[in-house]
Formats: C-alpha cells, structure tokens, sequence
C-alpha cells in the first residue's frame, strides 16, 4: 500500500502558479528524495503535503485515507479536505524537519521532544520520557537532555527537532532541507542521522540540495522544476540521465 | 509641620493610589489581550473598530477620558450619579485606557514571534489553545516585559490623575495641604512616595526579566 498518494496536485500563490501538476506516491519504507532548483516548487509540495499550505486543486491520501479532494461546485472544482476529526487522525501519519529547526526556545531539549506526545497525544509522561531517551541516545544527544536550544550548535538543533518529529511515531517523514542552514561540517551529522533511519526503513521524503547525499540515500530521486516534476527515477537514472535540463543542473553540483 | 505628621495625612491617600493601580493592572492586562486579538482579528469590521478605540484612547487626554466616562451616565442616560462611582468611574477609565496601551505592546510581542514557531506546532498536532498558550504566549511575555515595565510606571504616576474627578488619591491630599499650610513639604513628600512606588515596581519588573531570562 501506498503511504503517501498526491494525483494532480495544483497550488496557486496570487495568480502565481507554484504546483502547476504533481503527482507522487510513496510506499512502505522508500526514501524519496526532491531536488530541482529553487523556486520549482519543491517546499511548496512539502508545505501541502503536511497540510501548512491548503491545495487548490488534486487529492492527497495517507495510507488509503483521503485527506483531500476534489469536489464539483457551481464555481467549479474546488478542493475540499476531510472533516477537522479525520484530519487530526491523518495528520499523526507524518511529522515534518523544518529547515530552520523551530525548536521551541523555552522549552528544553528532553521538554522539546515529549510535550507534543504527552500533552497532544496523551501518552502517560513516563513513557514519553523513556521514548526520549532511547531516541537522543540513537541521535548521540544524550548529554543535552536538559539543554536549552540556544546552547545547541545547528547541527545538533536539527538533529533534536527530528527526534521531536520522531517522537510522534509517524509513518512517513518529511524534511524541507534539513542541512540549508547548516555549515558543511553539521550537514555531515544532520546527513549521517538521516542515513541511519534510512537504514532503519524509515519512510522519508526529503528536499535537499545535497546531491551526493540524495544519491547515497534514495531509493528515488525526483526531479521538480516550473511546478512539475521533470523526471523521476532511480538515483542512477537520474544521475545519467538524458534530460538535458536535469543534466545541466546535476552537473553544476558537481557530483 | 513634621514629615511624620505628614504621612500619616497622607496614608488614606497612599492605599487609594495603590487601589487605582493594582486595580488598573487587574483589568487592563487581561483586557488589553483581548483588545490585540480584536486588533489583529481577521474580521476587518472588528479590527477597523478596534483600532478607532486604541486611537481615541492613546489620542486624547486620560484626565478627558476620567471627566467622560464619569459624567457620561449622567449627561448620556439621564441615570443619577452615586457617590461611590467617582472610584469606579477611576478604575473604568484607566482599564480601558491603559487596555489600549498593552494590546499594542501585546499586538507587537505576538507579531514578533516566527511564524515557524505556529507552523512546528502545528505539524505537531497541537491544538490553537495549546499552541498560544504553550509556546506563543511564553516567548511573548518575555518580550513585552521592557514595555510593560515602562507603562506600569507611568501608571504609578497617572493615579494622580484621578484628582480630576474628586478622589481623594494622595496626590489630591499632598496639594490640599500643601495649600493650607503654605509648603512645599507634603508635595514632596509625595514626590518621594511615588518613586519609592516606582522602584520597587522597577525591582518587581526586573525580577520577572532574570526569571525568564533562562533562554534566549
């Protein structure tokens, strides 16, 4: 079963078409990576994915489950999504790493990570701790526990808000470039996190302009520009492809 | 006549001034919260409202605001004034007025947090309540405590104010003797009373700042 179905997907900013057509399913255990230069549209296919952005126009379901639609109306077609109820149920699926972290700077790092699972989905506080834990350790952050965010280096910010994201159990992950605000030296440690849960078979989709990275770690590369995708495939279709765009554009990274 | 002597004149004024503000800060810090969600209300109708309040009441004279809001039952409904109205009339007129003042310090603090701070609530499954209250509101409180700290001590000042509608604060008491007598000595008295006031406010406030100042 699919995880993760987008057919048609359509956003428009002020006549401003951003997503002009996407469509994108994600299985079990795939790691998907998007890339394609900016402004193509890739956070944006993010943003409406985990709902921050409302589409205007295709459906989205998470493991079979709709989440949003289109609807005939005497305007026309209209996207419509599913009652608040289910939404709140659909939206535990995923969980999203945020380029810029969005940590919360009042809250320690150990408070961070299980506020959400303890005051949104009433798991009892013990357990939420022992879930903490067990994930700052896998993340190599177990002394930062009570660590302010402020004294964390961007690296092992970013490596905490994906503990937060994990926290929650989701089945699919999303990460809108996780390493954009990161020197080289933390994109390491942000990427080798990354890696290891792609080992573990997490599900994740991730926008990123890490090439090498992408290449190492999906099992499909996707490749957007002008709101649509250009081409999608294996991280070797993609790398030697015959698009010439998608050629020019590898090739400035330097593979 | 002794500075004891004084005081003691001027103790019944002293806990009315005191009265006006812990009352005045009672209603107008809640108040004024409500008045930033009205002014950053969604609905252009409210907002366009509530933004003609925060002019009028930032716009014209608070000593204005007292005379009004106290004669207005009068003058407007016909209705018979009490007596014990000239207190409550006081506390009124400084609510809704300073109410205008902290919703914008509110408005400023709400504004200034990152919309990524909404955005990883959101994604986390927290609710609007959770989200204002649990992450939003914290980080505005600190800060708005600079500002706060700057209102609340021109509100220690602006009880004097009160005179205008005949409540006998301290103020009021300080120049009645300090016309009969023909001294200075009790309106300095006064003058010492309120920065006294003012510096323990100022301590309070500066208090509040070290206890969050625990992140950045």
């Amino acid at each position: 079963m699919n995880l993760l179905e987008i057919r048609n997907m359509k956003k428009t900013f002020d006549e401003l078409e951003v997503i002009t057509d996407i469509s994108l399913n994600v299985k079990k255990g795939e790691v998907v990576s998007i890339i394609g230069p900016s402004g193509s549209g890739k956070s944006t296919l993010l943003r409406c994915a985990t709902m921050l952005e409302k589409m205007d126009g295709g459906e989205m379901s998470y493991l079979g489950e709709k989440a949003a639609w289109e609807e005939e109306t005497p305007e026309g077609k209209k996207v419509v999504y599913a009652p608040k109820q289910d939404l709140k149920r659909i939206s535990r699926y995923f969980g999203l790493v945020f380029q810029n972290f969005n940590l919360f700077p009042h809250y320690t790092v150990l408070k961070n990570i299980i506020d959400a699972p303890v005051s949104v989905d009433k798991v009892p506080k013990k357990e939420a701790i022992g879930r903490a834990e067990k994930l700052l350790e896998r993340l190599g952050l177990s002394d930062k526990t009570d660590a302010y965010p402020y004294q964390l280096s961007g690296g092992q910010q970013q490596r905490v808000s994906i503990a937060r994201a994990l926290a929650l159990q989701p089945q699919i992950l999303f990460f809108d470039e996780p390493t954009s605000a990161l020197d080289p030296e933390l994109t390491g440690e942000v990427l080798k996190v990354i890696k290891q849960l792609a080992s573990e078979h997490m599900t994740m989709i991730i926008v990123t302009h890490e090439m090498q990275f992408a290449r190492e770690v999906s099992d499909r590369i996707v490749f957007m520009e002008g709101g649509v995708i250009v081409q999608e495939g294996t991280p070797d279709e993609i790398f030697t492809s015959e698009n010439a765009r998608v050629r020019e554009f590898i090739g400035k990274f330097g593979s | 006549m002794p500075v004891s002597m004084i005081l003691k004149q001027l103790g019944s004024g002293m806990i009315v001034s005191i009265e006006i503000f812990f009352l005045t800060l009672l209603f107008a810090l809640p108040l004024g919260l409500i008045v930033s969600f009205g002014r950053m209300s969604k609905n252009s109708l409210l907002r366009g409202f509530v933004k003609i309040y925060i002019a009028i009441m930032r716009g014209t004279p608070l000593m204005l605001q007292l005379i009004v809001v106290y004669f207005a039952p009068y003058y407007v409904l016909g209705i018979k004034i009490a007596q014990s109205y000239r207190f409550v009339a006081t506390i009124i007129a400084f609510s809704i007025n300073y109410a205008a003042y902290f919703a914008e310090i509110y408005r400023a603090g709400i504004e200034s947090i990152p919309v990524g701070q909404y955005e990883a609530a959101k994604v986390l499954g927290y609710n609007k309540v959770q989200t204002f209250f649990k992450i939003i509101m914290p980080q505005v409180i600190k800060r708005i405590l600079p500002p706060v700290t700057n209102e609340t001590i021109t509100l220690v000042k602006d009880t004097s104010l009160a005179f205008v509608i005949a409540v006998t604060e301290m103020f009021t008491i300080a120049k009645q003797i300090s016309a009969k007598e023909a001294n200075v000595m009790p309106l300095m008295v006064a003058g010492v009373f309120y920065f006294i006031f003012n510096y323990l406010v100022a301590f309070f406030m500066e208090y509040l700042e070290k206890k969050t100042s625990y992140y950045k």
